[in-house]
């Protein structure tokens, strides 16, 4: 009979092979102005791997359209309706915040000339991609242990190895590697109950952490908040993304400071303290002129944690904006999607965290918000 | 920072937030070249949420001649002001470089993180060739050594456009030996973490900061 904890792990083991082979059909256009041949060339498909990064497809895209490509040097990017694709921004991820309606396949335009160079950082193909997830690994690692060492006395032949088996979408090679960077995973346990043992001692101190002592869990999240229509019904109807600036980005940890009594930390508690602007007004006890004074003491689980982050504002980003009333502006959370995955709000925000994670260790949560036109 | 027995050369929000406004103030009250504006802080909002905690520290507008050096010999004229001049456009717009620097607070690495741009009078962006230029000689020797890891072009935080940015991973290692011996007083600790973070940062990549911002006042 398997234990709890081996079922938790099958579990995880069968999580993490089905975000491995994760994929977004690809239907690739030739854009108008690179084509040099007639007819011009039928577009490409072709799966993009969702832990995937878009340069990646870049040597067999050109395959397919060699015989129509303009002679010169090659820059080459890619567009969704209008909208410059982030090179560095996982294929899945892209997929999750810009098609509201999953559209299948995927229809993107690719460029081989006029790198908008304005709006997307340079771009050299495998290797800009390899170091910008070396560096994203490397932030994960500081975030999660408070140091990038693990990674920065990796062997240059497990390095190697870890982004191929990455590229390559090879789990089992990704975790004989990334294993040894003990890098989690998250454990609930020794966050809400402290059974005993190790963690134990840490009780009788409240001063911040030091970095990987367990007391402290700081784990990497990037999220990408989409405004659409506040009165849209359906969330296929939300208009298209037409510039970067109307998704904000988030590159922040969620951090759990304190022992919280015996319940798990919910997807909604975590994204309401790295958001808070984007939810409904929840009474907090430290807002003076909150004006629901009714309703001041119904939320039992939310006081631990504002207390135990009073010290250390990080885990509270911006009070100010909740003391403003201004229901008109308030924003309202209409989707958040993980992986492909609209998931329930109360689902534990570690179990997403652990089993959902990419492989450079962070969490990319899409998050749709309803704002009201200016 | 707070009370525990070694500190990690980390900086907390409030303490950037605090030691972003002492900065401002100082480069107010101490002697700065003419070439260099003043500091200012700039709040940012996420999709139209404005918040009074977070925000950058901006230097724009910082005149360079291609050689490297800030300009110097600009008697009686704010050159910030002066770029958009035709006249003295005409005349050198040809050899000068325009430079913001922008401080933001990484909440990963719990450090100040410098991105800095460059342009030419005529607002054209500078390419990383051309911001070679005027690097100091060690920083480009660094940069070849360590293309990848030193200085790249990312995505800034707040105006999510490619800028210039100095990697961070380090930052606390070396903060730390900077700062130790003032870990008396926490607070005075983080006032002046970011003037002596500064004149590392500001050396790599060419930016003089006055020595009158270290003194304390």
């Amino acid at each position: 009979m398997d234990s709890p904890r081996e079922e938790a792990a099958a579990w995880s083991e069968e999580a993490a092979r089905r975000v491995w082979a994760g994929a977004v059909p690809l239907q690739v256009h030739l854009h108008d102005a690179d084509v040099t041949a007639l007819p011009p060339p039928p577009p490409f498909l072709i799966l993009g791997p969702r832990i995937g990064y878009l340069p990646l497809l870049i040597p067999v895209i050109k395959a397919h359209f060699s015989n129509a490509l303009p002679p010169g040097v090659d820059t080459v990017w890619f567009e969704y309706k209008g909208l410059p694709l982030k090179w560095y921004v996982p294929i899945g991820v892209l997929f999750d915040l810009l098609c509201a309606d999953p559209e299948r396949p995927w229809n993107l335009i690719v460029h081989f000339r006029g790198y908008p160079s304005d709006i997307l950082s340079p771009c050299e193909g495998e290797d800009s991609v390899k170091w910008s997830y070396m560096n994203s690994l490397k932030e994960a690692t500081f975030i999660i242990t408070g140091n990038s060492k693990s990674v920065m006395n990796m062997s240059q032949a497990d390095q190697v190895a870890l982004w191929e088996s990455v590229m390559k979408g090879n789990l089992d090679g990704y975790k004989n590697i990334s294993t040894r960077l003990k890098l989690g995973p998250f454990e609930e346990d020794g966050l809400a109950r402290t059974p005993s043992g190790e963690r134990q001692h840490h009780q009788g101190s409240d001063e911040p952490e030091s970095p990987g002592s367990g007391k402290a869990c700081r784990v990497p999240v990037r999220l990408y908040v989409r405004s659409v229509q506040e009165d849209l019904e359906d969330i296929e109807d939300a208009l298209s993304v037409s510039d970067w600036e109307s998704v904000s980005y988030i590159n922040r940890p969620f951090e759990i400071r304190k022992v919280e009594g015996g319940s798990y930390i919910t997807l909604e508690h975590a994204l309401q303290t790295l958001l808070p602007e984007f939810f409904s007004p929840k009474p907090m006890g430290r807002t003076k002129n909150s004006g629901h004074v009714e309703a001041l003491d119904s939320a039992p689980d939310d006081s631990d944690t504002t207390n135990s982050s009073k010290s250390s504002q990080e885990a509270e980003p911006a009070p100010a904006s909740l003391r403003e009333a201004d229901g008109a502006k308030r924003a309202k959370v209409k989707l958040v999607r993980v992986q492909g995955i609209e998931l329930d709000m109360d689902i534990p925000f570690l179990w997403v965290a652990n089993n959902l994670k990419h492989p450079e260790y962070y969490l990319h949560v899409c998050v749709y918000v309803g704002t009201r036109k200016q | 920072m707070g009370g525990s027995p070694v500190w990690d050369g980390t900086l907390s929000l409030d303490g950037f937030n605090a030691s972003a406004a002492a900065l401002v103030k100082r480069w107010k009250e101490i002697e700065v070249d003419d070439s260099l504006p003043d500091w200012t802080w700039k709040p940012c909002s996420k999709t139209g949420a404005p918040s009074e905690e977070e925000g950058y520290l901006a230097l724009e507008g910082v005149c360079r001649s291609c050689g490297g050096s800030q300009i110097e010999e600009m008697e009686n004229l704010d050159v910030a002001e002066t770029v958009g001049d035709d006249a003295w456009v005409e005349s050198s717009s040809g050899n000068v470089h325009v430079y913001d620097y922008h401080v933001v607070y990484s909440f990963s690495y719990k450090v100040p993180m410098l991105y800095f741009r460059g342009y030419y009078t005529s607002g054209q962006l500078l390419t990383l060739d051309e911001v070679k230029e005027g690097l100091p000689s060690d920083s480009l020797k660094v940069l070849t050594e360590s293309k990848w890891t030193f200085i790249t072009q990312e995505e800034h935080p707040h105006l999510s456009k490619p800028w210039f940015t100095l990697h961070p991973c380090a930052t606390s290692d070396w903060m730390k030996l900077l700062l130790e011996e003032i870990k008396a007083a926490d607070k005075e600790q983080s006032l002046q973490y970011l003037p002596a973070w500064l004149s590392v940062v500001g050396q790599a990549v060419g930016l003089k900061i006055p020595l009158g911002l270290h003194c304390n006042s």
